[in-house]
């Protein structure tokens, strides 16, 4: 073991640079889609549509500039982990909502569902 | 690990590496870090579902536009933003071995880590205190549970950058310590991560319902 | 039953009336695990082993002693898991013609749950993980797992489930809810006592154990193969392995978010899962199944590994097909995430969902249906020994095939309408469990055994044990799946058509079958340790196997390794000796080894008091119990000297030795 070595894990990093445009990206990303709620420039529709492109947009510069994610850091394994991992999240968020939403379609109306008090 | 080793013709074949060296120790924690937050990530994914699936079920109770004020959340959003670049320069301060700067720039995200919780349980208290609790629909519940695992992962993410700041203090910047401090650096962006999620779909997405 | 106000604050909702005083059976089994228990730690003490004990096993972070500490722990809990078993079936065949039976209703309805959740959490759990944690690192050259302390940890954190499984039969209550508790039976209005809180907190603990020897396993098999070992040189168990783990760690956080979500309606009044305030209980059931039905594929792909490497050793063969062995353990992989929905198609959520998780099921049959033709044509023309292992493989073969296809049966959406619930779903399950996990645990059992011990199982009690498995398990089942075609719904207590009797007492008759056989197996134990110096296996390579853990010795020494083998063919044990490889006789260099720790248990016993506390409400115990793991896990984070070396002169000598055992054994 290299005790007290001063040699750096081999992983990526970012420089000052990427950390910086990171940031004015998220900034900017995160600062449209709450302008577009709390001033409501738009219709729901187009707006809930255009907040979730901002999110996913964000999502991925934090990963390319705060996560430095790439396809090669642990000879590709990070990489194949984070899509097996989204694909299993879609799965199971899509999957329930589907199959939740056709329950509820099914379901007879239920006579407390309108006004139910505490 | 892959390397081809085919024998070449004539030579016997090598079945033995008897030139091994040691294992630098710990070369396979950032990929088994990883996969632990990939885990993570199916936690909240299973709590985004809860909040999909059960989120309009208000029983007659208060709904998002009673409850959430935006203005607070973007107060908190930033924190969440300022903490994840100051923690990015503390990675810089790392690699250019400055261990003093690294240790203010980690007390600096930790203090807009704090930030975010005092914030975060003010709104709670104050939802809790018109009677916006957890318990008064599908929907608190939901909402309550998705929001407070997020401010748990902070919590613990902070305490962890106490430690952090203690080690590097009393061991400088060695490599189990820059190890730990990039594995930390993953946990700290990846909340970021879920929390663009919990803004755009509790927060955004609520107020537009 | 309890109500807020009777909770004391110094001991929570815990009185002596928890103690089952009243309950004759359950006084009787107390005061028999008492009497072993003192036995057990007295003998303990009298022959000093404790600091042995503390030393070499309870702190260790060798992942074969952890393998060992798995399968010891598995095979305890088979034991209670089939006491269990004994008694339903002997309620079931007597509960006829206005009997009660002999187990009162809460009773029965606790051994039920206990018995699925101990056999699934607490028994294939462990063997799987266990045979991975034992073999994986030899199979790939390793000379332990990427993050051995976490291995020790997850553990005894399965223990610590264990343990609080195991003290709901004599303090409190187990849930009387059915192994998956659903809502809103397991919730706080229909279940108000401590039964579905022990379940919880149980798998929880357990749970995070699992994720993290899944995690870890993953990383080992990525990151620390042989040179030479690449992706399609890795034994198959290796790959089964590999895919076994990528879904623990993509499935069972999804279990600890519903388990907390389930906990939060039960301890905080939320509402996720009520009848009431917009919960809905049917999203329970769909979530743990995302959780449960890549769970059965996380049980049975090793054993289909294990399958795999036992036909190619004992018919002396290549495998037949790798790659579409490999190819298919992935798709399963996949596909295993895609359908849950067939465990509740009688849910109501329509044709268009049910007819395609109907179809994802089916087609889940195709891959499997490959390899069942790989091991055939392994087979085929080979030169086959009929020993133990192999012949646990054929006997799963015949009895999964039947159990794969009642499954097909149960795809399909309108038929399950009619099967739902019944019996037949109860004989399909468990012809697949115990064809599939179980008869491949044995098969792994009596394969590895001489690698781990260094001495072969006694073959004649095997054979006892092995023929009164087989037919006892088709006499056990059969009778359920014509049950269940009859419309009997599973879990009932008693049964009011006579012509009935005569199937539960056939089927009674067939757990009496399989008790001699769980009999001889102990029996063969015990005679295989006596015996132990003719059963002896000094060459290492009992089986004339085909892959790297059979290169070491029997038992492989503490590095596993003194030099890393370098891979060139899919099966590198028997190229090396077909080849004619030498083994290093010099040249031996000091191994850095990670340092035993006692660290996992005392998280463990931390987290377990923990869990206790909250089953019982006792707050001051569960926060302060919280705070303890928390300054132990900082705590161990300050020690960095975390190795040690092994002296070169040491390696030299134990290779010496076994340099000679092997001269000797020629």
């Amino acid at each position: 073991m290299n005790e007290g070595a001063h040699h750096a894990p081999d992983a990526p990093h970012g420089s000052l640079r990427e950390y910086l445009i990171g940031f004015f990206l998220s900034v900017v990303l995160t600062a449209i889609p709450f302008w577009l709620v709390m001033a409501r420039p738009l219709a729901p529709g187009p707006t809930a549509v255009l907040i979730v492109a901002f999110a996913v947009v964000q999502i991925i510069v934090h990963m390319v500039y705060f996560l430095h994610m790439n396809a090669r850091s642990e000879g590709g394994w990070t990489m194949i982990a984070l899509i097996f991992t989204l694909i299993v999240v879609a799965i199971a968020l899509a999957g329930s909502m589907w199959v939740m939403h056709h329950l509820d379609t099914n379901m007879m109306p239920m006579p407390h569902e309108v006004s139910r008090q505490p | 690990m892959t390397t081809d080793t085919a024998t070449t013709a004539g030579l016997p074949p090598r079945f033995y590496d008897l030139e091994e060296h040691d294992h630098p120790e710990g070369s396979s924690t950032m990929l088994g870090f990883w996969i632990y937050l990939m885990s993570d990530c199916l936690i909240f994914a299973i709590l985004f579902a809860c909040f999909a699936v059960l989120g309009g079920n208000y029983a007659a109770g208060p709904s998002p536009r009673d409850v959430f004020e935006l203005p607070l959340v973007a107060l908190n959003t930033a924190m969440l933003l300022f903490s994840s670049i100051t923690y990015g320069f503390s990675m810089l301060a790392m690699r250019a071995g400055r261990p003093g700067l690294t240790r203010v720039w980690l007390a600096v995200t930790a203090a807009f880590g704090l930030a975010f919780l005092t914030i975060e349980l003010h709104e709670f208290t104050h939802m809790i205190s018109i009677g916006a609790t957890p318990q008064r629909s599908a929907f608190l519940s939901a909402f309550f549970t998705l929001v407070g695992t997020h401010g748990l992962h902070v919590t613990f993410g902070v305490i962890w950058i106490v430690t952090m700041i203690v080690q590097v203090g009393r061991h400088g910047l060695i490599a189990a310590n820059q190890r730990r401090l990039m594995c930390l650096s993953l946990f700290w962006h990846f909340l970021d991560i879920i929390w663009i999620g919990v803004f755009t779909f509790v927060y955004l997405m609520g107020m537009l319902r | 039953m309890t109500t807020p106000s009777d909770v004391s604050p110094i001991l929570g909702k815990l009185t002596l009336a928890a103690l089952p005083l009243d309950q004759p059976i359950l006084v009787v089994t107390f005061i028999v695990v008492a009497i072993l228990g003192a036995m057990l730690l007295g003998a303990i003490t009298w022959f000093r082993q404790w600091g042995y004990l503390w030393r070499e096993w309870l702190t260790s972070v060798d992942h074969k002693k952890i393998g060992i500490m798995y399968l010891i722990l598995g095979t305890i809990m088979l034991l209670r898991g089939f006491a269990d078993a004994i008694m339903m079936r002997l309620q079931q065949a007597m509960a006829f013609n206005g009997s009660e039976g002999y187990l009162p209703p809460h009773h029965y309805d606790q051994i039920f749950t206990a018995h699925g959740v101990i056999m699934i959490f607490f028994v294939g759990m462990p063997f799987v993980t266990g045979f991975m944690n034992y073999v994986v690192p030899l199979q790939i050259g390793a000379r332990d797992v990427a993050f051995p302390f976490l291995n020790n940890f997850s553990f005894w954190m399965t223990v610590g489930g264990v343990i609080l499984v195991m003290m709901s039969l004599f303090v409190g209550e187990f849930a009387k809810t059915g192994w998956l508790a659903y809502p809103p039976l397991s919730g706080l209005t229909y279940s108000p006592d401590v039964g579905v809180d022990y379940w919880i907190w149980a798998l929880q603990i357990a749970g995070v154990g699992t994720t993290l020897s899944g995690i870890n396993l993953l990383v080992t098999i990525i990151k620390m193969r042989a040179p030479g070992m690449s992706l399609m040189k890795m034994p198959i168990f290796t790959w089964t392995a590999l895919c076994t783990n990528v879904l623990i760690v993509a499935t069972f956080p999804v279990l600890t978010a519903v388990l907390a979500l389930q906990g939060l309606d039960r301890y905080l009044g939320m509402n996720f899962f009520t009848s009431d305030l917009g919960g809905n209980a049917m999203m329970y059931v769909n979530l743990i199944w995302i959780w449960g039905h890549p769970e059965v594929y996380i049980l049975i792909l090793p054993l289909f590994g294990v399958f795999s490497e036992v036909t190619s050793t004992f018919s002396g063969k290549r495998l037949f097909g790798y790659t579409s062995m490999v190819y298919a353990t992935v798709v399963i992989t996949i596909l295993s995430y895609l359908v849950w929905l067939h465990h509740f198609f009688t849910m109501g959520s329509g044709a268009s969902v049910n007819s395609f998780f109907g179809i994802t099921t089916m087609v889940i049959s195709i891959p499997t249906g490959a390899k069942l033709f790989n091991w055939l044509f392994t087979m085929y023309r080979g030169r086959i020994r009929f020993e133990l292992p192999m012949m646990w493989t054929i006997a799963f073969m015949l009895t999964f095939v039947v159990g794969g296809m009642t499954g097909v049966l149960l795809a399909v959406p309108p038929a399950d309408f009619v099967l739902h619930n019944s019996l037949f779903l109860v004989a399909h399950f468990h012809n697949v469990i115990i064809g599939g996990v179980l008869f491949g645990s044995f098969a792994a059992i009596n394969f590895w055994f001489p690698k781990a011990f260094g001495f072969r199982l006694d073959p004649f009690w095997g054979k006892v044990s092995f023929w009164c498995w087989v037919p006892g398990f088709w006499l056990a089942f059969m009778p359920l799946y014509i049950l269940g075609l009859m419309g009997i719904t599973r879990r009932m207590r008693v049964f009011d058509d006579p012509s009935l009797q005569i199937f539960f007492v056939i089927a009674g008759f067939g757990v009496a079958v399989i008790a001699c056989g769980i009999a001889a197996m102990l029996i063969q134990f015990g005679v295989s340790i006596l015996r132990r110096d003719r059963l002896r296996d000094t060459t290492g390579d009992p089986w004339a196997g085909r892959t790297l853990e059979w290169s070491t010795s029997s038992p492989p020494p503490e590095y596993n390794f003194a030099f890393t083998p370098v891979a060139h063919d899919l099966d590198a044990w028997y190229d090396m000796k077909q080849r004619g490889h030498e083994r290093p006789a010099a040249g031996f260099r000091t191994i850095q080894m990670p340092r035993n720790t006692g660290a996992g248990i005392v998280l463990a016993a931390f987290s377990t008091i923990c869990g206790f506390a909250l089953i019982w409400h006792i707050w001051w115990l569960a926060a302060g119990s919280f705070l303890a793991v928390l300054v132990t896990a900082i705590a161990h984070t300050f020690d960095y000297d975390r190795t040690f070396r092994i002296p070169a002169e040491t390696i030299a000598d134990t290779e010496a030795q076994r340099a000679r055992a092997l001269a000797a054994a020629e």
